[in-house]
């Protein structure tokens, strides 16, 4: 859906580079469900033999960040011992949550922050600075529920007004603040929900006091493309993204000074009743394999997807092997 | 109070509710404070779903047009005149509007083109066929009474075909106005906008967006329906009742 261009190619060079520094070999062929054995590696996954009683589906949210994160828990689980499936690309929080709910899917990843202001009404500048508070704040919301969440991962990721560097040089943009008295003249593109959401659009208005000269919504897909062809002076991006990584000196994201946009390190959802049923292992496996979840591992990891054309399932698979967790 | 909403048992939208968010203003989860939907925003976004659709009929129509009825009046291009129509249908447009926003940027513009790629194919298939399935007989008698090319097409070729053609141009309508709900991931907004935007208008925004434009779909196949009676001949209407 992506057109490929210069900067992807340029940026694949590097990365692989990355990659190959990682020390790994990215299996094309998949049958990544060929699950270790955990006979190497110190934190490799042990495969217990009671668990393969239990069913897991594992969700996702519909877009390649959350099918990574999806896969790489759905594999590990599988080198758990679990028998698992899973069902990525579910579509907005809402219909993921849904989905844990009625027992179509165990449970999914989901940012802190997401779930505070979006499922239980938080504002976005009482959403707690740190992933500890905020994870204890989500799984208390969550508990009410009936559901859980277990601890967060180490990368958080956030939404950012991003632009092409030679426009911040030009305009002296280092913070959001700095758009003051300039912004008027300039066009803002982000998703469609972007427009109404208050950690957006009606967040940078209402916060930051800013009026753009115009807000365009477009594909997630095409937030570097409309920055790129000069048609968008500012873009909705977000922090994970592997183009900031990989073009350092094209794009920037100008610092979030008054907090509006919240960071969410990714927790995982499930029902009470099925972590209780899946034993200790459940919870054990997800934070074990997300502890390597750094925010460089994760542009690394998204940018096999979204750059190099890799499917989840690879990138995840690669992750987990290169890691050490499956053999 | 969105905890209400999180019940147990997860509600699906209703219709009653999704009535509600046509006509009045609604509260959201996610915009803090602010209400989404009601009549004027309806009204707002059904303006511009229509804009988009005539926009790229109208393109489309002056793309396919002229050459389907060309081609159908000299009888050649068959491979041409099918093919497009049967290939044209397979187009992913979401695809099309990413890979003209590297060319032309999204907009306006490169909506208008990527939804008049819908209409050609039927427009130019029908138009084709409507030519072609004229009787040889009256096409004959037509230039044995000195008729020109032309004459033969706008007088005789084109009035016979006036069922055929509708039948594309209305197919064609209908394609555009259905696939224009995609335009808010193209820098414009339409009825679309309620539909993708399930996490801003919940469940009710998303069944009142698809409430609302199969409405205008309907709306629209009306019009062209009275606006075909008018374009047909008194002769084909006695013949075809």
């Amino acid at each position: 859906m992506r057109t490929r261009t210069s900067w992807a190619r340029a940026g694949t060079a590097a990365l692989l580079a990355l990659a190959l520094a990682l020390g790994v070999a990215a299996c094309g062929s998949s049958d990544d469900d060929s699950t270790g054995n955990g006979e190497e590696g110190g934190g490799a996954i042990v495969s217990n033999p009671k668990n393969g009683k239990v069913s897991l589906t594992i969700g996702s949210k519909n877009f390649p960040e959350q099918e990574i994160l999806g896969e790489i828990y759905a594999q590990a689980l599988a080198a758990a011992g679990y028998k698992v499936k899973s069902d990525l690309n579910l579509g907005s929080e809402t219909v993921a949550l849904k989905a844990v709910k009625t027992g179509q899917i165990s449970g999914y990843p989901e940012y802190a922050s997401t779930a505070l202001t979006s499922f239980f009404g938080i504002e976005p500048e009482e959403v707690p600075a740190d992933a500890e508070g905020a994870y204890l704040a989500a799984k208390a919301e969550f508990f009410k529920e009936g559901l859980t969440a277990f601890p967060p991962t180490p990368f958080a990721s956030a939404n950012a007004v991003g632009t092409l560097k030679k426009t911040a040089e030009k305009l002296g943009l280092k913070d959001v603040s700095d758009l003051k008295g300039k912004s008027e003249e300039l066009t803002l593109y982000g998703s469609p929900e972007c427009r109404q959401r208050i950690d957006c659009l009606a967040g940078l208005e209402k916060y930051y006091g800013l009026k753009f000269k115009s807000f365009h919504p477009v594909d997630i897909g095409l937030r570097y493309t409309v920055l790129e062809k000069g048609q968008a002076d500012l873009s909705i991006l977000f922090t994970t993204d592997p183009q900031l990584a990989a073009e350092k000196d094209k794009f920037v994201i100008l610092e979030d000074d008054k907090q509006v946009f919240p960071a969410g390190n990714v927790i995982f959802v499930t029902k009470q009743s099925t972590a209780k049923q899946a034993g200790p292992d459940y919870e054990k496996t997800i934070l074990q394999v997300q502890k390597g979840l750094t925010l460089e591992v994760m542009q690394e990891l998204d940018a096999r997807v979204e750059l190099e054309k890799q499917t989840p399932k690879q990138a995840a698979a690669a992750y987990l092997k290169s890691a050490g967790y499956t053999g | 109070m969105p905890l209400a909403q999180l019940g147990a048992a997860p509600p699906l939208a209703s219709f009653g509710g999704a009535v509600e968010f046509i006509f009045t203003p609604q509260t959201s989860n996610v915009t803090g404070g602010k209400t989404v939907g009601g009549f004027s925003q309806v009204v707002e976004l059904t303006l511009t779903q229509l804009q988009v659709t005539v926009l790229a009929l109208a393109l489309a129509l002056v793309v396919a047009l002229p050459i389907g009825l060309y081609l159908g009046h000299r009888g050649i291009g068959e491979f041409f005149a099918i093919g497009l129509g049967n290939a044209g249908r397979a187009i992913p447009e979401l695809a099309l509007i990413a890979l003209m926003a590297a060319a032309i940027g999204v907009g306006v513009l490169n909506l208008t083109i990527a939804l008049a790629v819908l209409g050609v194919p039927p427009i130019l298939t029908n138009a084709y066929v409507g030519v072609r399935q004229v009787d040889r007989a009256t096409v004959d008698a037509a230039r044995g009474m000195g008729m020109s090319g032309f004459e033969v097409l706008r007088r005789v070729e084109v009035p016979l075909a006036i069922p055929t053609l509708f039948a594309g141009i209305r197919g064609a309508t209908i394609a555009i106005v259905a696939t224009a709900t995609i335009a808010p991931l193209a820098g414009v907004l339409t009825l679309g906008d309620f539909i993708i935007n399930e996490n801003v208008y919940g469940e009710d925004g998303v069944l009142a967006g698809a409430i609302l434009v199969a409405l205008l779909a309907l709306a629209l196949e009306f019009a062209l329906a009275g606006l075909q009676r008018l374009f047909t001949s008194r002769g084909l209407k006695v013949s075809t009742a």
